[in-house]
């Protein structure tokens, strides 16, 4: 699961040991149909279509960040961009169609032939692989690799900070006491790997969702005797041998990542990938304004945190037709609220919640996040627009203009007992767009008489010590809280999972539930959703969780992200990825 | 004590005659330290307007809610409305610069920039003021004693000194200032704004004491050899009497001096340490966090980096030039 604050440039890596950031989901918001339509750059062209598409190859990609990634080993690795920059380089089990428009959510076999095939109880997952795949130096991948490197995942001692524990202790037969191949070298025993060309899984619970985490890195193979002494183990992130058309040749943490051709993959085995650049330069560690600048200047190619561009850059794009053309504007997948605990008095009462709800500025704290280019759309719901089950509504009213129904607002604390208004707390992190979303809806609540004080706490603490710890939140007496979220893959469940279901709050920290939301008719919804293969029927199961999350008045979402990205007008095949929210980095080649 | 021998030195070249019988027909009267400086430092008119500026700035700060009820809006009320949405800066030209806001609004809110700035004054002023007081009152206080008394005393506070020299203040600050930034819990009673104004002034006047406390021993230990402090001492006057009737008058100038030099110091202390993020919590003003505000969007909105700059800019400049100026009013010795 996500938290989208990091997003914002500033990334906290403390959080990662409990599952901080992830991948989002990117969107088009008209209804494309998927199809590889081939465009020439306009503003938003790279959405559902492919800009400059060609097959040429040659050249050098030059791409910028301004952080490092959290790792590179695939089982480590829980930042959004880091999860779609190894699909440069490396090979899943399945991966997320290389498409634009609502196809690129969809997931598609890469090492296996094709998605998983279920039995008909639902518990056993079958995956055939594909001939001809090889690590870098030549030898065969084979299912073994597969089912070492999942079992890699569940050595939480060693390989920490990836999504693996968290997703297939609960799925796999044996996997809450399995602690991984370094202390058990037996290995475990519910993924069957006695078939070299062939991969089987054994379910403890029906998981319709099983292809998704099956896309995850966490399916990177890893060869077991590159993952041994000084090398191995948690040091595997230093010498990760790659699957995909490209390798490490040299990585610099925090300054430059080259990757070059890779002579043992071969393009029969692989159909997803077009590997057009001969050599691939990440730069790292670079100031957010100079990668703007560079990128205008086209000294830089594509900045590949996704984060979007600054705001004078915002303003320079835009203004400007012929740079215009070059910039998208896409859905991230995250959605951006206000955590409202109903544990913290007065806010237990649900009519103190609704004079929140009914009470915010929308228009301010999209400003306090950029605006509707930069910071993204106004939100009334908590599922994000890129999610099949998503159907617009808005269960708190802010009025016409959506600065707030301060009438409403009144009536809701006069039925709370609260006529002339309460004090509470806004707890936030001191960096990014926090502390301005806090004053923003400080300033709003004023209106009604509602004092909140802003509490600033570093961003490092602010999720995995602070608000994600139950007990901490009732003692401060955090009424709300400022949060964003998106999903590790897209779908309901991956959103949803860790900030609404009831029996997911922990009570020990690492808490994701903020609010500490349990209605147990939603947790039944999960579970029904979870066991419906009917796509029609399970969206409509999601929906109705996103009314009743509404209905509790806990969560104040107010904006849906969006992103302002900028592309170079030279690179080929340039479109977002419905996955990430981002541009698709597989198949991007260099033009004239 | 002698009366002074360069007293208007034009008018008695001119006319000794005439100044002369001036002088003759008033009774010969002798003029006071402070009356002398005060006439050189009338003198100095670019000092003086230093001082007037300051003194508009401290009416300025103390009567901020007078003066933004009247020329502008409150300073944590936001204006949605006057943000173009897209780009997130005010609407018009200059930051939004309008009749009714006569500085233009701040970038995203829209809040009255005027009111931020007259807001912001006080906690500059504030700061500043409070922590030269701590520095200068630790500092002579400390000063005085190991001059004065010198042996153990002296050796045991100057080396305390020379540690506190050798200290990086500004890392120090800043760490200090970070965790003071985002903690939750009260301190000493003190919680949000009121407690990180405490801290700033706590981490900038404490750690600057030993600069003005040299100086006064210094002076101290020559004064202390004149020939008035042995008198007094001789007519049997107590350590107390010689510190604070003897000595303690005559340090007075170098001690106001110094005074209005580290404030400005102090306030651009302040301004950086803001600028940092570990000074004042927003949604309260200052000076120096508006800059740092302003630094993502300087280049479509100058505006809002121009105003506080300018600000912080005529403010260091008054203290400096007043403080110039009494140096040269009370020590016309000292070289500059």
């Amino acid at each position: 699961m996500s938290r989208s604050y990091l997003r914002t440039g500033a990334i906290a890596a403390a959080v990662l040991a409990l599952g901080a950031t992830a991948a989002c989901s990117g969107s088009s918001s008209g209804g494309s149909t998927g199809g590889a339509t081939t465009k020439s750059a306009a503003y938003n062209a790279a959405l559902d279509g492919i800009v400059n598409a060609s097959d040429k190859k040659g050249g050098t990609l030059n791409y910028v960040a301004s952080g490092d990634f959290d790792s590179l080993d695939p089982a480590r690795t829980y930042y959004a961009y880091s999860w779609n920059y190894q699909r440069i380089y490396q090979r899943t089990l399945l991966m997320f169609k290389a498409t634009p428009g609502n196809d690129g959510a969809q997931v598609t076999g890469d090492l296996a032939k094709g998605l998983g095939t279920f039995s008909s109880d639902g518990l056993t997952v079958t995956y055939e692989l594909r001939d001809g795949i090889t690590f870098q130096d030549g030898t065969p991948i084979t299912s073994a690799d597969i089912k070492y490197a999942l079992e890699r995942s569940f050595a939480e001692d060693v390989i920490n900070g990836g999504p693996g524990a968290t997703y297939l202790k609960p799925v796999l037969v044996g996997g809450e006491s399995y602690k991984g191949p370094y202390k058990d070298k037996a290995g475990l025993a519910s993924i069957d790997a006695s078939d070299p060309k062939k991969i089987v899984f054994h379910l403890s619970k029906k998981f319709s969702d099983f292809n998704y985490l099956m896309a995850l890195p966490i399916s990177t193979p890893v060869p077991q005797a590159a993952d041994q002494g000084k090398n191995g183990g948690a040091n595997y992130q230093f010498h990760v041998v790659s699957s995909g058309p490209y390798k490490v040749e040299t990585y610099q943490p925090g300054k430059l990542l080259t990757l070059v051709r890779n002579t043992a993959w071969k393009q029969s085995s692989d159909p997803n990938r077009k590997a057009l650049p001969d050599k691939i330069v990440l730069t790292e560690g670079l100031d957010p304004a100079d990668m703007d600048q560079r990128m205008l200047a086209g000294s830089a190619d594509l900045e590949v945190e996704g984060t979007g561009v600054q705001p004078t850059a915002v303003a320079t794009i835009l203004r400007d037709p012929s740079t215009k053309k070059n910039s998208d504007n896409p859905s991230t997948g995250f959605t951006r609220y206000i955590s409202i605990q109903e544990k913290v008095p007065p806010l237990d009462n649900v009519n103190c919640r609704q004079a929140v709800q009914y009470a915010a500025d929308k228009v301010a704290l999209q400003g306090a996040r950029g605006g509707p280019i930069a910071g993204g759309d106004i939100a009334g719901q908590m599922l994000p627009p890129t999610l099949p089950a998503y159907k617009k509504f808005t269960q708190y009213d802010s009025g016409s203009d959506n600065t707030g129904d301060l009438q409403k607002a009144k009536d809701a604390l006069k039925a709370c007992g609260k006529p002339n208004g309460f004090s509470t707390k806004i707890a936030t992190t001191n960096k990014g767009k926090g502390p301005k979303v806090a004053i923003a809806l400080q300033a709003a609540l004023k209106r009604v008489g509602i004092n909140a004080q802003v509490v600033q706490v570093d961003a490092s603490t602010y999720y995995s010590g602070f608000i994600g710890v139950p007990s901490n939140v009732h003692k401060q007496g955090l009424g709300l809280a400022v949060a964003g979220w998106g999903p590790d893959f897209p779908t309901e469940y991956g959103f949803f999972e860790s900030i609404v279901d009831g029996r997911a709050i922990k009570q020990a920290g690492g808490n994701s539930n903020y609010s500490e939301f349990n209605n147990p008719k939603v947790n039944d919804l999960i579970d029904q959703a979870l066991a419906t293969t009917d796509v029609s029927k399970r969206n409509d199961l999601w929906g109705q969780v996103d009314h009743l999350v509404m209905e509790g008045a806990d969560y104040l979402p107010f904006v849906a992200d969006k992103a302002l990205d900028y592309r170079n007008p030279r690179l080929t095949n340039v479109y977002i990825s419905k996955a990430f929210g981002m541009y698709d980095y597989v198949n991007i080649g260099v033009g004239s | 004590m002698t009366a002074p021998l360069d007293v208007e030195p034009s008018a008695l070249d001119a006319d000794p005659d005439a100044a002369i019988s001036a002088e003759s027909a008033k009774a010969v009267e002798g003029r006071s330290l402070r009356q002398i400086a005060w006439m050189r430092l009338k003198r100095d008119k670019v000092a003086l307007g230093g001082g007037v500026v300051i003194v508009l700035l401290i009416l300025t700060a103390v009567f901020a809610p007078v003066l933004v009820s009247l020329l502008g809006t409150p300073p944590d009320v936001p204006h949605g409305n006057l943000i173009d949405q897209t780009f997130q800066i005010p609407k018009g030209s200059f930051g939004g610069i309008s009749t009714k806001h006569i500085l233009g609004v701040d970038p995203t809110f829209g809040r009255d920039l005027f009111a931020r700035i007259v807001y912001g004054a006080r906690i500059s002023l504030l700061t500043a003021f409070l922590a030269t007081f701590v520095t200068v009152l630790i500092g002579t206080v400390l000063g005085i004693t190991a001059g004065y008394f010198g042996g153990w005393v002296d050796g045991l506070i100057s080396r305390v000194m020379d540690i506190l020299l050798a200290f990086p203040l500004l890392l120090f600050a800043i760490g200090i200032g970070a965790v003071i930034v985002v903690t939750d819990r009260p301190i000493l009673g003190l919680t949000g704004t009121s407690l990180s104004v405490a801290a700033l002034i706590f981490i900038i006047g404490f750690f600057q004491w030993p600069y003005i406390g040299r100086i006064v021993r210094g002076q101290t230990l020559t004064l202390r050899e004149k020939e008035f402090v042995d008198a007094a001492r001789s007519l049997g006057a107590s350590n107390r009497h010689i510190i604070f009737k003897q000595l303690l008058p005559n340090l007075m100038a170098p001690i106001l001096v110094y005074s209005t030099l580290i404030i400005p110091t102090n306030i651009l202390f302040e301004a950086a340490l803001s600028f940092l993020g570990v000074g004042v919590r927003p949604p309260t003003p200052s000076w120096g966090q508006m800059l740092s505000d302003a630094v993502s969007t300087y280049q479509i909105d100058p505006t809002y980096m121009v105003v506080p700059g300018v600000a912080l800019f005529l403010t260091v400049m008054s203290f400096n030039l007043l403080g110039d100026g009494l140096r040269d009013a009370l020590d016309p010795r000292a070289g500059r």
